[in-house]
Formats: structure tokens, sequence, C-alpha cells
């Protein structure tokens, strides 16, 4: 019996949104509950239902998984995602373990003490400008291909697209000097999946407003 | 344990040599930080391996702008015609490659939950030197508190739950290495961290037998000793990151997010 993937986290993008993503540029439809509380947390910690005490959680195939990497390791093997062998996964997994530490320097800025931010943000625009995005278009430049890996479509352009949006929210400057991305976040703009969930109405979060990170300090207590 | 360090000399033949004998060559500073989980699975895999450790901050520089490191950091792994990089993506690779990543997608599954975990456990482990002195004692208590009630009740639990030897599919597999070398870690950090843990110190005891990675534990093998002060010293210097930086952001980000 295959119902669809149950998603446990608060209404908005940190840690979850990448999953989102990614079940939806392969086309499964799945369901969500959020957490509106801390107690909703609590209680979900003493069912026995985290691992670690600890969301994102996705209930999939009769198993309760955590951990980012974890949940979307298995999206993209079953989904058929992760390229077409072990060379493949390394060259993606490479990517995307890039892309998440961008992620991450995003995360921190997001939920930096006012004093930090300015900063923080700094250090993104520099990382961004000068470690990540160079790295992606240099991959895309040598083999001149419409995809990452195996010239076709692989989780780490859903992964990479998602982050180029948010640099594009940062400051769509930064975007400027890379054509080959450019491209690319077009084209997988456009596939027939991607392009629903980027319509409004779609499981797609917003950036995080203030409200948000308030809402999400008193859940996750941080 | 007291480790000897021996330093390999980079003559152009012996860089040439080394990438010809078809071993792994691993690129990183005489130390354990983020290599040293790689070291751990190609040990227990049997596989040997080749090692260029980096000094200073001069010989870094060397490396990055040799072009090998794809976002400019290391671990960097030179294997089957690759230039790996990425902790995780080494790990995986080595772990699918050796039969140590389960046998279908749902063991897959479960192996990368118990070393996300760890990875966690061990990340804090791994930065509290990095403390401010006026912080080193509470960050430390409260690293030793995580791993004995988050993280150790959950390995002490699939042990006795699944009554087997291992965490998943009754063989060997990456979470085990992983969970081994991170109790050692946390033992450095209280010797008694285990108490409590019954199927945890059986685990330990037995794992530890396993003939490669007995090896392992031997004086003179791979294995990379605990930062001292003057290590933290020479890494601070390579990576140039700043005392309390992340154990600051670790208790935000790791802890309770």
């Amino acid at each position: 019996m295959a119902g669809k993937p149950v998603l446990h986290y608060f209404k908005g993008r940190g840690r979850m949104e990448c999953i989102r993503w990614l079940l939806a540029a392969a086309g499964v439809e799945f369901e969500e509950k959020f957490l509106d509380s801390p107690e909703d947390l609590e209680k979900l910690a003493k069912d026995g239902s985290l691992m670690f005490q600890q969301v994102p959680m996705v209930e999939i195939d009769g198993m309760r998984l955590v951990q980012t990497r974890a949940i979307l390791n298995y999206i993209a093997t079953k989904y058929n995602l992760y390229g077409k062998d072990a060379k493949e996964r390394a060259l993606i997994d490479m990517y995307t373990e890039g892309i998440l530490d961008l992620t991450e320097i995003m995360l921190q800025v997001v939920i930096s003490p006012p004093d930090q931010r300015e900063a923080k943000i700094s250090l993104l625009k520099d990382k961004t400008k000068n470690r990540y995005l160079p790295a992606y278009e240099k991959v895309l430049k040598s083999h001149g291909q419409d995809y990452l890996v195996g010239n076709r479509l692989t989780r780490v352009d859903i992964h990479l697209l998602e982050v180029l949006l948010y640099v594009e929210e940062l400051d769509s400057s930064l975007l400027a000097p890379f054509p080959l991305l450019k491209a690319l976040k077009s084209r997988i703009s456009s596939l027939p999946n991607v392009k629903k969930f980027l319509q409004p109405g779609s499981q797609r979060n917003p950036p995080v407003n203030a409200k948000q990170i308030e809402e999400a300090r008193k859940i996750f207590k941080f | 344990m007291k480790q000897t360090r021996s330093k390999i000399a980079f003559t152009p033949e012996s860089q040439e040599s080394l990438s010809m004998t078809g071993k792994p060559v691993l690129h990183y500073l005489n130390g354990r930080g983020r290599m040293e989980s790689i070291r751990w699975l190609l040990a227990a895999a049997g596989v040997e391996f080749e090692e260029k450790l980096f000094e200073n901050r001069e010989e870094f520089e060397k490396l990055i702008q040799g072009g090998t490191l794809m976002y400019g950091q290391v671990p960097m792994v030179e294997m089957d015609g690759m230039n790996l990089v990425q902790t995780r993506a080494i790990l995986r690779y080595i772990a699918a490659k050796y039969g140590l990543y389960g046998r279908n997608l749902e063991e897959q599954a479960w192996i990368d939950m118990y070393v996300e975990g760890l990875r966690d456990l061990s990340d804090m482990i791994m930065f509290l030197p990095l403390s401010l002195p006026e912080e080193k004692e509470m960050n430390h208590d409260y690293v030793l508190h995580r791993a004995m009630t988050r993280f150790f009740p959950v390995y002490e639990k699939a042990l006795r739950d699944n009554k087997q030897h291992y965490l998943v599919g009754n063989r060997l597999s990456w979470a085990d290495v992983q969970l081994l070398e991170v109790i050692l870690m946390a033992e450095e950090c209280k010797a008694s961290v285990l108490s409590g843990f019954p199927h945890l110190q059986d685990f330990k005891v037995r794992t530890s037998q396993i003939p490669t990675i007995n090896r392992f534990l031997q004086p003179g093998s791979q294995r990379k000793p605990p930062l001292d002060a003057e290590s933290l010293g020479i890494a601070k210097d390579i990576f140039k990151f700043e005392q309390g930086m992340f154990l600051k952001n670790m208790s935000t980000v790791v802890a309770e997010y």
C-alpha cells in the first residue's frame, strides 16, 4: 500500500525545502503536517517518530526518515535522479554537497542575531561569487551539456536551480558573470514538473519573514 | 596513544610514483579533522592508501593553485581517476565501492540516517578545541550531554533491538565503522562516556577486533592522534579560522534545529 510521502516540519523553507523541490521535480505528490508550536515538536519526539529528536522527518514507504541528506538520497535513488553509476553518483555528490554548504551559509544569515547579519551577508556574497558559482559554471563549460552530470536530469540540477533562485533573491547581480548558469536556470525552470512547482499555489515556500523566524525560534528553541 | 608522524618527501619522482601505484591518495594536513573518517573507512575496507600531508599555509596554497580542489577545500582524495572532494561524497563512494553501503535502498537509508547523526556529533567533538577559553568547559559538558542523551541511546537501542552485531543488515557497514570512530573520540573527552550503554561497550570491543580495524588501531598505522595545542595552532594558520567561531554556530544550527 503506497500512500503519499508525509513531510513533518514547520511551514517555511528551512531544511525541508530542498526535499520539497526534489519530490516536486520527480513528480511525486506529497502531504505536509506542519509544526505550529513547541508542543507539536515535543509530541512528535515523544512519539518516538524522530530518531534524533529532530525534523525534517518524512514518512515514506513505511519508514520515518530523518536527516536531510538521508531523505534526499532515498528520494533521488528511488526516482532515478542519482545518475547511472558510481562515478556519476560521486560527481553528483560532490556538486550537491557544495550546494548544501552554500545553503547552510544562507541559513546562518537567516537565523543570525541582528548585529552579525551584515558580516554574514558579506561572507555569503563572497563565497557565492568567488567559490560556488564559478565552480558550477566551470562544470557546465567543461562538457557543454544541458545538465550538470551525465547529459540528463539528475537531482543536482534541481538543487542548483533552487539555490540559484535564492542567490537571485539575495542579489540578482551575482548571477551576471555566469551565462551558463543563467541558461541552466531557464532550462530547468521550464521542465513541466518544475514549472508547476514554481507557480503560485504550489507547496513551495516564500522567503522567510521576521515573524516566521520568531515562530521557528520558539519551536526549535534557538 | 602516541602516533609517530611520518613526513613524506615531495620530490617530483615520488609524486609520480604515488599516483602510479593505483592507491587512493589523500590530501590533507597532518591531523584528523575531516579526513579521519575517510582514513577509517578505507582502513576498515582493507584498502591501502597514500597521503600527501601539508604542513603550512604555503603548501596548502600550492595545492589550491594546482586546480584539483573544486571548492578550494580539503579533504581531497585522488581515486579512480577522480579528484574527489567533500567528505560525504568521498565516504559514499568508498562505502559503495567496497560493499559497506547496504544491499538495498532501505539499508542505504538506515546507514545514511545513522552516519548523519554520527557526523553531527563528531563535528561537535571536533570543534571543541576551537572553543573560547571561557566557554571551553561549558561546551565540553554540552557536547557530552548531547552524546549521552541524544546520540548514544539511538545506537544502543538499534543494537539492542536488532540483536545483531552490526547496525544494519547483519553485516559490517559504513555506519559501524563510523560509530566505532565516534565512540573512541567521545571516550577521549570522557573515559566513562559509555557507562550505561552495555551494547555499545560490547560493540566497541567486538568491532575493534575485526582484523582490518584492529590493524588500524595499532601504533604506526595511518590513524592520526588527537589535536594538541601545537597542531591546533598549525591548523588555524593553514585554514585561517577563528577560535570560538564554530561552536557558536554549532549549538544553534546543529543541536536544536
